[in-house]
């Protein structure tokens, strides 16, 4: 399996990993009522079967935290991106 | 040509100039280079070269390639030993030695054939429904007993002395297959310029055209193939792997194979590359790996002498052997006509069964005048004892009257052509039945594969030849390599192919005698029946209750075979009968060869810090820390392990040691927001901490619990440098990258791992200062100067050193860093220092239990399951800024009352001792989940408090200091009375590294 890393070209499975759901946004909030959100956040995830948002690191080869679009049936990947998002607009 | 009966006179594509000896069973036989272990004993007249796995009845050898099921034998002797190897693989090498595999005492003479007779009480599922009772009995009397009688070879006793390497090619396009369709594609890729790798598992190119006697091009087939591969041969753009079986596709057109680089050169001498494991990349997949054919199902149909009809006539042409003077060709198909037509010319007596009726078959026009050819027939049952002597046949509308029996030494048998589907459906791509082949076939392919040929169920040459130039130019435009498309090359006009598929005879016949669908795990029509009646007849559930197709060759020549006969069973159409999953390994690959290099001390990389050699050179004894070996203990003339940790731990709380934690993990950080970053990361806050100071930070996961410890030092404003764990150093560093990358990437902060760069030493002890104040170069190291959490640069010698005034010991202690090539010097020139003061080395042994006496956490109290309060540490948690795991560290069940904590367990009797991981409870004799109160985390002998001593997680625990617990290990049927205390041994106040 490959993964097109942005900043590298396409590259080998053995160099990334994997960081999870990548749908989820850290809560802003820092108030304690928030823990609702808090929870869902840390917790609670869908298994998706079909195609799903995950992080990936490009561990071995420049480090960037990618959000990846993979169908979790075929293991396709329909997109890679840099998580940084002033990273996107410079993707090649 | 001594002793080569069956070798014909002229003829083969073997080099009769030279001649190679071989044994089989301990008896000699010679062949020729060219030849494989299965056309060397056919030559010989050999044709029995096992016993079958379960009823141990002789088989011989039945096809010519990788499929082979029966002829399984064992190569090579002591650590080369290699069982379950297919003859028809081998390739005849001088000195080459094989054995026949399960049978004793000898192969003609097979006491366990005895079970063969017993076969009527061994149907499928026998041994499970039969050894049921009592259970135990199974695993000790039943099993290795069952074990012993059936089965395949035995793995070498000893190590493989051969070296085996991984590779990894990339490429435009791959093409699997050197048959008539992958060289034409191949070639048109390349002319294109595309870089193609082409692979193919048999040794010479051309597929089954080296085993045939045709024309391609005007030239003779296999000519012809060995033309075009060298011309591949030469291009600079194209990678030959002949002797390479691919034997998985995963996703990503990834692919996995073996190539066998020294099997065929006999080499005996260790440090020869004996196989390759090779990964390639590609971005166009060509699948031309041809056909298998499938044998017809009839009574006894497993005798040695009975063959599949295309390899009989590859024997002829490829190896000049003729596998049966007096030969009954068995079919349902026109490909078979060819089989009769070269066995004839070679000199055989052929006699040709057609189930088919005569109109309905486009072979004939291939025959010679005299051939004899039955229509309408089929053999039901054969005779012989260790080979095949005659056949019966009936006509196929009663095929219950025998007709006749004609003598035989050879039956070739077809029940029509598998396309070799295997790498297209590897991903999850499941075939459909097509019924003009008769066979399972892809009805579509992904993106970027391409089938060809035989694979795509095409049967006609000058159209296999088509489809590998279309494909090769498709593939090639693909990857932006235009070409013109070339014209293939023309071949003589073969028939027509054309099929009636035979499943199965009636069930007289499949109980008179035993009608094998799949040899090699001996799985009959009767126990197909006896799966259907017991309602497993779907072709999964069927392959689980007989093991059909579980084999070696993993059902090449039986799954469809198995699927065609339930399907009549079942009375439903076979597309609803199901297929089985096609997995990888294709063909099985050695373990040794998938391992590569990865072996013993290879298995995995060893990091080594700057001061290895010193500790070497002095006798440590290493332990395993991730990849890191450290040293353990320093055990000098007569100390054992407990001496030896005794005196270093005393030494350094009386005197002053040194030990190397190189292998701390350090990450630098630099940019004007690096102290918030920090902020955001620790529990506690570094944004405000001075310049020059360094302290002891904790980091927890986003769900509230600890995730790391270690010291964060600032050296600057905007400069700080970290320390974390060993084993969690990369975590760290990938959770930081993390953090900034996804949550804050409007921080201003760069950081970089320096683990490596930096070799680390502690100095502990209350003469430390005295000794570094010898050494040390441009610091005051005075308390007033130079107090506890001071940081500054300074020189030992010419080295750069940077001083950090930090305690894990609890004594007096420096932590000295320096660039790692100036590790060793640094680390010598202190030894020498202390000399006078008798400075010692400790191992992380002595570390450890320094560190338990003083009540500081590592990693059996890290565990994932603690909060920064059960470790003690809530006090640091900041109340004023938000950080990782704040908020969910607050949910319900991380606080307030029943938590673990830690605490201090020292035993009532002071030469009692307990164990890590042992459970604490509160009444003497109780074990259990249900009644356990916490778990010993570490525990150690105090050279301090001289008895043992440990910290553990018991549930309220600071508020149970005093009580009294029961330490037990029912495991070890231990169990001592302990009280509960402080977790700090030594020094509660800590005034030793004030000092």
């Amino acid at each position: 399996m490959q993964i097109p890393c942005p900043w590298c070209g396409s590259r080998p499975l053995d160099e990334f990993e994997y960081g999870g759901d990548a749908t989820k946004k850290r809560p802003e909030g820092k108030k304690q009522e928030n823990m609702e959100a808090w929870v869902d956040y840390a917790f609670l995830h869908d298994n998706v079967a079909g195609r799903h948002k995950e992080y990936w690191q490009h561990v071995g080869g420049c480090r960037c935290w990618l959000i990846v679009t993979r169908d979790t049936r075929t293991h396709e990947i329909i997109k890679s991106e840099f998580a940084v998002p002033q990273l996107r607009s410079n993707q090649r | 040509m001594s002793g080569q009966s069956h070798r014909l006179p002229s003829g083969g594509r073997i080099d009769r100039s030279k001649t190679v000896r071989f044994s089989f069973d301990g008896r000699s036989y010679e062949g020729h280079p060219g030849d494989t272990l299965a056309s060397g004993l056919i030559a010989n007249g050999v044709h029995l070269t096992g016993r079958s796995f379960k009823y141990h009845r002789p088989r011989g050898i039945t096809t010519s390639g990788s499929e082979e099921p029966n002829a399984l034998v064992t190569t090579g002797e002591g650590g080369r030993t290699e069982p379950n190897v297919p003859a028809t693989m081998v390739e005849l090498h001088d000195g080459l030695v094989a054995r026949s595999q399960n049978r004793w005492p000898s192969l003609s003479f097979d006491l366990m054939a005895v079970n063969s007779l017993l076969k009527p009480f061994f149907p499928a599922g026998f041994y499970y429904k039969t050894f049921m009772w009592p259970r135990s009995f199974w695993y000790r009397l039943y099993e290795p007993a069952i074990r012993r009688a059936a089965g395949l070879g035995t793995i070498a006793d000893q190590p493989d002395p051969d070296v085996y390497e991984h590779s990894y090619a990339h490429c435009d396009v791959l093409v699997v297959g050197a048959g008539p369709a992958g060289l034409m594609a191949a070639q048109a890729a390349a002319r294109a310029g595309a870089r193609v790798v082409l692979a193919d598992e048999r040794a010479v190119p051309g597929g089954h055209l080296a085993g045939e006697a045709i024309e391609v091009d005007g030239r003779d087939s296999a000519a012809w193939a060995q033309g075009i591969c060298d011309e591949l041969d030469g291009l600079e753009n194209v990678q030959m792997l002949l002797r390479t079986s691919v034997f998985g596709r995963y996703d990503g057109l990834t692919f996995g194979a073996v190539e066998r680089v020294g099997d065929h050169l006999g080499n005996d001498s260790s440090g020869d590359l004996r196989q390759r494991r090779w990964t390639i990349q590609t971005r166009q997949f060509v699948c031309a790996t041809g056909a298998i054919e499938r044998p017809l199902v009839f009574g006894d149909n497993d005798r040695p002498g009975i063959m599949l009809a295309g390899s009989a006539r590859h024997y002829v042409n490829q190896y000049g052997v003729l596998p049966g003077r007096k030969v009954v060709v068995a079919t349902n198909n026109d490909d078979s006509y060819l089989t009769a037509r070269d066995l004839a010319r070679a000199g055989a007596d052929v006699t040709l069964i057609d189930s088919r009726r005569e109109k309905d078959v486009t072979g004939h026009a291939l025959l010679p005048g005299e051939t004899e050819v039955r229509y309408g027939q089929c053999v039901t049952q054969t005779c012989g004892k260790l080979h095949v002597s005659s056949a019966r046949l009936a006509d196929i509308s009663e095929p219950d009257h025998i007709r006749s029996e004609l003598p035989c030494d050879l039956i070739c048998t077809s029940g029509g052509w598998n396309p070799t589907i295997h790498l297209l459906s590897h991903c999850g791509a499941r075939p459909k039945w097509d019924s003009a082949i008769s066979a399972f076939a892809m009805a579509k392919v992904e993106n970027g594969v391409h089938m060809v040929g035989g694979a795509a169920g095409t049967f006609e040459l000058q159209k296999c030849l088509q489809e590998g130039v279309a494909a090769g130019v498709a593939a090639a435009s693909a990857c932006s390599r235009k070409a013109r498309k070339p014209a293939a090359p023309k071949t003589e006009k073969l028939p027509e192919y054309r099929i009636q598929p035979l499943w199965r005879l009636p069930d007289t016949i499949s109980k008179a005698s035993a009608s094998f669908v799949d040899f090699q795990n001996d799985v009959t029509i009767a126990d197909l029946e006896l799966a259907d009646r017991e309602g497993f007849g779907h072709a999964e559930h069927a392959k689980r209750y007989t093991t059909l197709g579980m084999a070696t060759d993993q059902g090449k020549l039986s799954n469809v075979n198995a699927i065609g006969v339930l399907s009549e069973l079942r009375g439903t159409p076979i597309a609803e009968t199901g297929t089985t999953t096609y997995r990888p390994l294709y063909t099985p690959a050695a373990l040794g060869t998938l391992a590569g290099q990865r072996q013993g001390a290879e298995f995995r990389a060893t990091r080594h810090s700057a001061m290895h050699q010193w500790h070497e050179k002095n006798g440590a004894v290493f332990t395993e820390a991730g990849l890191w070996l450290r040293p353990y203990y320093y055990p000098r003339e007569g100390e054992d392990f407990a001496a030896a940790v005794k005196r270093e731990v005393l030494n350094a709380r009386s005197a002053v040691g040194m030990v190397d934690v190189s292998t701390l993990g350090k990450i630098e950080l630099k940019g004007p927001d690096s102290g918030q970053f920090l902020d955001r990361l620790y529990i506690n806050s570094f944004s405000k901490m001075k310049t020059g100071r360094a302290r002891y930070g904790v980091m927890l996961r986003e769900d509230g619990m600890v995730f790391d410890d270690g010291t964060v030092t600032r050296l600057a404003d905007d400069h700080y440098f970290i320390t974390v764990t060993t084993a969690n150093a990369s975590g760290v560093m990938q959770h930081m990258e993390f953090c900034h990358q996804v949550h804050w990437p409007d921080l201003d902060v760069q950081f970089c791992s320096v683990t490596e760069v930096w070799a680390a030493m502690a100095v502990a002890g209350p003469k430390a200062r005295d000794v570094l104040s010898r050494v040390v170069d441009g610091i005051d190291l005075s308390n007033e100067a130079f107090p506890l959490q001071s940081v500054a640069d300074a020189r030992i010698g010419d080295a750069f050193v940077r001083v950090l005034r930090i305690s894990f010991s609890g004594e007096l202690a420096y932590e000295i860093y320096t660039p790692a090539d100036c590790g060793l010097g640094v680390w010598e020139a202190i030894m020498e220092a202390g000399a006078e003061d008798g400075i010692s080395a400790y191992g992380t042994e002595a570390m450890t239990v320094m560190r338990t006496e003083k009540g500081h956490v590592a990693g059996p109290e890290l565990d994932g399951r603690t909060t920064a309060d059960d470790l003690g540490l809530g006090r640091m948690m900041s109340q004023r800024k938000d950080y990782i795991g704040r908020w969910l560290s607050q949910r319900s069940g991380l606080t307030g009352a029943g938590r673990s904590q830690l605490v201090g367990l020292k035993p009532i009797t002071n030469s009692d001792t307990f164990r890590m991981g042992a459970h604490l409870v509160t009444e003497p004799g109780t074990i259990g989940p249900d009644v356990s109160q916490g778990h010993v985390t570490t525990s150690v002998y105090s050279p301090a408090c001289d008895h043992f001593i440990g910290l553990a997680l018991l549930q309220d625990g600071r508020s149970r200091t005093g009580e009294r617990v029961y330490v037990a290990s029912p495991l070890h049927n231990e169990q001592v009375e302990a009280e509960v205390t402080g977790p700090v041994f030594v020094d509660p106040d800590g005034e030793r590294m004030r000092g």
